[in-house]
C-alpha cells in the first residue's frame, strides 16, 4: 500500500511517499496511525497530536474510524489551508 | 471546469472565454483570493497540494454546486507553487440567469474549497517560515450551508 504525507506531516516524517506492507491487525485509519507511531521517533513526533491529522483513502477524505479495506493509497496531512 | 496551475490567471479573459458564443447568461459573479503581506510579516507564500485528490475534490464541489443551483457555467482556478504578496491565489466564477444563484454558488464553492480542497499554505517572512493554520471560522462557514440545507 502506498502512504503519502503532506505539509508538516511530510516534514516531520522526512518522506513524501512510501510503499508499505501493513500488519493484519491494522483495519482502520486510526489503527494505521497507531502503527505508524511505532516506526521510529520521526513518526512518533509527526503523529503525536494524531487528532488534528486528516486522512484520505484513495483520494477521498476519510475519518479515523474509516476502514482501510482494499485501499491502494492513504494520505495523511494537516487541516487544509487553501483558497 | 476546474484548473490547478502555477501560472497567474486573468479574470477578464476567463469571463470572456466563459461567455463566448452564448447569450443565455444574465449574471456572472467572480471571487478572487490574493496573497496578503500581513503588514510586512509575509514576503512569500508557497502552496503545496495533493495532486490527484485536489482535482477530484474541486470537481466534486463544482458538481455539488451545479446540482444545487441552476448555473450556466462555473470555473475554479487555484494556483500552486511560490507566490508573492499581491499575487492571485484562487478564482471562482459562477454564471446563471439571475444573480442569486451565481452569488450563492460562488460563496458555497469558496466555503467548501477552504475546508475540503487539499492545499497547504506556507508563509515566509523576516522572522522565518511557518505552515498556515486552519481558521476555525472556515469550518463554521462551511457548516452553515449544511444547517441551512437541513432547515429547508
Amino acid at each position: 500500500m502506498r502512504l503519502m504525507y503532506f505539509a508538516w506531516v511530510k516534514e516531520k516524517t522526512g518522506i513524501a511517499a512510501e510503499d508499505v506492507e501493513l500488519p493484519d491487525s491494522v483495519a482502520t485509519v486510526g489503527e494505521l496511525i497507531a502503527w505508524l507511531k511505532t516506526r521510529g521517533p520521526e513518526f512518533a513526533n509527526a503523529f503525536e497530536q494524531s487528532e488534528v491529522i486528516r486522512a484520505a483513502i484513495d483520494r477521498s477524505h476519510a475519518r479515523h474510524d474509516a476502514r482501510i479495506g482494499q485501499a491502494r493509497e492513504i494520505a495523511f496531512f494537516p487541516p487544509v489551508t487553501g483558497g | 471546469m476546474i484548473r490547478v496551475q502555477q501560472e497567474d490567471f486573468d479574470v477578464a479573459a476567463e469571463i470572456a472565454r466563459l461567455k463566448e458564443g452564448r447569450s443565455d447568461i444574465g449574471a456572472i459573479v467572480t471571487f478572487t483570493g490574493a496573497v496578503r503581506d500581513k503588514g510586512g510579516a509575509v514576503t512569500e507564500m508557497t502552496l503545496e497540494h495533493y495532486h490527484g485528490m485536489t482535482e477530484r475534490e474541486l470537481e466534486r464541489l463544482e458538481a455539488e454546486a451545479n446540482a444545487r443551483w441552476k448555473l450556466q457555467a462555473s470555473l475554479i482556478v487555484h494556483r500552486t507553487g511560490s507566490l508573492q504578496p499581491g499575487d492571485n491565489i484562487v478564482l471562482v466564477v459562477t454564471a446563471s440567469e439571475h444573480r442569486d444563484a451565481a452569488f450563492d454558488a460562488a460563496r458555497f464553492l469558496m466555503d467548501h474549497l477552504k475546508t475540503n480542497a487539499p492545499f497547504w499554505k506556507r508563509e515566509t517572512g523576516p522572522s522565518g517560515s511557518r505552515w498556515v493554520e486552519a481558521e476555525p471560522g472556515d469550518a463554521i462557514a462551511r457548516q452553515r450551508w449544511h444547517q441551512k440545507h437541513a432547515a429547508e
